[in-house]
């Protein structure tokens, strides 16, 4: 029982603390997304992910004032708060772009033609002047100040009912398991009725059928996009569900066989000649007994090409149409890179969404998927 | 129709349709066409047994001839055609002549060696490391999650972390943020030249150790084993060697190159290094793959070879490397080869990160900028032809190892 990991301490330090470094490597980047999509666009904007937590003092974006004008002893006042929630603490502010912090807080600005400023540190501000401001253009006020930490759900909000890249990312959630689903479940009976015919039946050409399967296994799908895209013009179901149902079908068979055949090869062999004594035909000796008992393996491919059909882009982009109806998750997200590739609280959100399921089912079936990786990387 | 519910009716049709087929074909078989009773129940018997293989593959085969055997010669055969006419190799030809194509081309080296190198070496890592901890296994758990998550999507969360910002705000991407912490002092040295310095030395030695151990067999002549042997070794050690020249030419950069320090770096767009930042993305995910495959071959290493080098005194890392990886290494080739596969489609990272600017196009986003952008059918089969060729080694690989299998 000797490794690395031996019998001295110290060794045995040095392997926990390089296993917790290599996992918080591969734990950040995805915890750095995580927490970004909780934060508002004006935190994420000004400082890392990494200060969620604390207060931060930096220059927000200007405010425009508005407000009702009230009289008040013969002077005109308009007076409100620059920020929506409160928390916030001025330190310096300013009204020009040029000299965003001009003045302090407290001291008040002479805007010209008598209109005076003030700003509270709470952000409360006064206009006054003697005359009326109802035909004046509202000034802006630049204002430096520590924010407190601010954590939204608006985010998931934003990006689920309100459309962003022509379509909601709730849409494209529901358009995406519209793919999924089916594209998961219909290869699966086809590859087991032909996975227990290569694994217990004997016939001629059984050996190569087999290897035509290892062999198609690698084939580029790169290859298969054209020369099928004509074939569903020309059989007339063009672009759209049905044939992506059909591509990610005949893209997954390879994987269902190869996986589903060695499994079942692998079953005992006495109870499937125990059945065929007793006089039970192939047909009934594959449903009560073999697909019982081949589960493990059908669940591991089940999740693979579920997890596949999910994140796939090259085959929705090609088979699917563009329509709102038609943008699966990931599509959806590759334009929101192009067309709000700053704005990181959209992006983070999606994103997000988008991972979410296959993230779910990952940890919620990862026995089986490391044992389908196990039965399916060729020997 | 609303598409959910044309979702819904195909799963109940496609399900049904199976089942039905399998069935009813037979039942068609046994009762109809042979059926088992009567005078020649005997011979009807056999010659059903004979026929049912083919019932049950009928579905499966016609499904992937249509969708994978096909496409491969109709693919071919588009790749000497353009706009419908006959033109031979000029497709070909005219893409030799773009200097984008030889672009990809030098990138997809690069990729199918670096990727498969950096993922099997952080798994094997990975996988010894968390092999005899207590907490070994939800550490893999968390190494392997990124495999669940899509290249899109990964692509996002690292495009987070290379995030550039003007030098006067704060900087939002966590690599410029630590970049900027230097400023050229003692701590930079030490971080950014003698550090990175020993562990690149490091790697190269053993990069050298590696071509050394796989060519002395055929350098001291004996029993250098079959055919797919030697030429396994002989790859192994060119892929070595190119690693250790890239570890080389990066080594002479750690020790000579100006950094500009307090300037934010735009990762993305600084040709050469920027598409080991896309590899980077890659090899977060594949890692995962590796460690748990590699790990399972760990676990099956003997016990007594490992006890019996323990007793003539070697150390751990002898024993790491010279009893355990020597005897994982037709898994360790298992698991380079399926990630190389994956490195040949890659084409999600490239089209979300940069789109191939920058001089980071890839062949697999090439193709899909010859098909479906400049419309090219010839062309971009031309291309996805150059992939095929890349992956026909594996394939032929693959099914050799299958046909022993089975015998």
């Amino acid at each position: 029982m000797e490794n690395i990991a031996g019998k001295k301490p110290a060794l045995l330090w040095v392997v926990h603390l390089c296993t917790a470094a290599l996992v918080a490597l591969w734990v950040l980047p995805t915890f750095g997304l995580l927490v970004s999509s909780f934060r508002t666009g004006d935190q994420i904007s000004t400082s890392g992910w990494w200060r969620a937590l604390s207060t931060q003092e930096s220059q927000l974006p200007a405010i425009r004032l508005g407000g009702d004008e009230v009289q008040r002893d013969g002077v005109f006042v308009i007076e409100g708060n620059l920020f929506a929630t409160s928390g916030a603490e001025i330190s310096r502010w300013g009204t020009s772009s040029r000299e965003p912090e001009a003045f302090e807080v407290g001291q008040s600005a002479d805007l010209g033609d008598g209109v005076t400023l003030t700003v509270t540190p709470e952000g409360g501000f006064v206009m006054s002047s003697a005359s009326s401001m109802a035909e004046m253009r509202m000034p802006r006020v630049f204002v430096t100040a520590s924010t407190p930490p601010d954590f939204t759900t608006n985010n998931y909000s934003t990006v689920l009912f309100s459309p962003l890249a022509g379509q909601t990312i709730g849409q494209a959630f529901i358009n995406t398991l519209t793919v999924a689903i089916p594209a998961t479940i219909i290869p699966i009976l086809v590859a087991a009725f032909a996975a227990y015919a290569l694994a217990w039946m004997d016939f001629p050409g059984r050996a190569l059928l087999v290897a035509l399967v290892v062999g198609l296994l690698v084939v580029p799908l790169q290859l298969a996009l054209i020369p099928l895209l004509q074939f569903h013009n020309w059989i007339g179901i063009g672009k759209g569900y049905l044939g992506i149902w059909m591509a990610h079908t005949g893209f997954g068979l390879p994987l269902a066989i190869y996986l589903l055949r060695n499994y079942m090869a692998g079953l005992p062999r006495d109870i499937i000649e125990n059945a065929r004594v007793d006089g039970a035909t192939d047909f009934q000796i594959f449903v009560r007994i073999i697909l019982p008992l081949s589960f493990p393996a059908l669940a591991s491919f089940a999740i693979f090409q579920f997890l596949w059909t999910w994140n796939d882009l090259l085959v929705a982009l090609v088979f699917l149409g563009t329509g709102n109806d038609q943008q699966v998750l990931t599509g959806n997200l590759v334009n929101l890179m192009g067309s709000r590739g700053g704005d990181w609280e959209i992006l983070s959100a999606s994103a997000f969404v988008s991972i979410a399921v296959p993230l779910i089912v990952f940890f919620a079936m990862q026995k089986y998927l490391v044992r389908g990786l196990l039965a399916g990387s060729v020997k | 129709m609303n598409p959910a519910l044309q979702a819904l009716i195909v799963i109940v049709v496609g399900v049904g349709g199976c089942v039905g087929y399998f069935f009813l074909s037979n039942l068609f078989l046994d009762k109809v066409l042979f059926p088992a009773r009567g005078p020649n129940a005997g011979v009807n018997t056999s010659r059903a047994n004979m026929i049912r293989p083919w019932l049950f593959l009928f579905p499966a085969m016609v499904a992937l001839g249509l969708y994978l055997a096909y496409p491969v010669f109709a693919t071919a055969w588009l790749s000497l055609n353009r706009n419908g006419e006959f033109v031979g190799l000029a497709n070909y030809s005219a893409m030799f002549g773009e200097p984008k194509f030889w672009e990809s081309m030098r990138n997809n080296m690069l990729w199918l060696v670096v990727v498969p190198a950096g993922s099997t070496a952080f798994g094997l890592l990975a996988a010894q490391l968390t092999d005899r901890i207590r907490w070994g296994n939800l550490a893999k758990s968390l190494i392997f999650m990124p495999m669940a998550i899509s290249f899109v999507g990964a692509s996002v969360i690292w495009k987070l972390i290379y995030d550039t910002r003007p030098v006067e705000q704060a900087q939002i991407g966590l690599l410029n943020a630590l970049w900027l912490k230097f400023e050229g002092g003692i701590g930079s040295f030490l971080l950014l030249r003698l550090l990175p310095g020993l562990f690149v030395l490091a790697m190269l030695a053993l990069l050298l150790w590696a071509v050394w151990a796989l060519l002395r067999p055929l350098v001291k002549g004996g029993s250098a084993g079959g055919f797919w042997v030697l030429a396994g070794r002989i790859v192994g050690a060119l892929v070595a060697l190119f690693l250790a020249w890239e570890l080389a030419t990066w080594l002479v950069g750690i020790a000579g190159n100006d950094l500009p320090y307090g300037q934010p770096m735009t990762w993305l767009s600084m040709p050469y290094w920027n598409s080991y930042f896309l590899m980077a993305v890659l090899i977060w995910i594949q890692t995962g793959f590796a460690m748990v495959i590699l790990s399972a071959a760990l676990r099956g290493v003997p016990e007594d070879t490992i006890e019996a080098a323990l007793l003539d005194g070697a150390n751990p890392f002898q024993i790491f490397f010279q009893i355990k990886v020597p005897q994982i290494m037709p898994t360790i080739v298992v698991v380079w080869t399926t990630i190389t596969i994956v490195v040949l489609k890659v084409f999600d990272i490239v089209l979300a990160m940069t789109n191939g600017q920058w001089e980071t196009q890839v062949l697999a986003n090439y193709m899909y900028d010859k098909l479906f952008r400049a419309l090219d059918w010839g062309m971009g089969s031309a291309s996805a032809m150059i992939i095929m060729l890349l992956v026909t080694p594996i394939l032929v690989w693959n099914v050799y190892n299958a046909r022993k299998e089975m015998r």
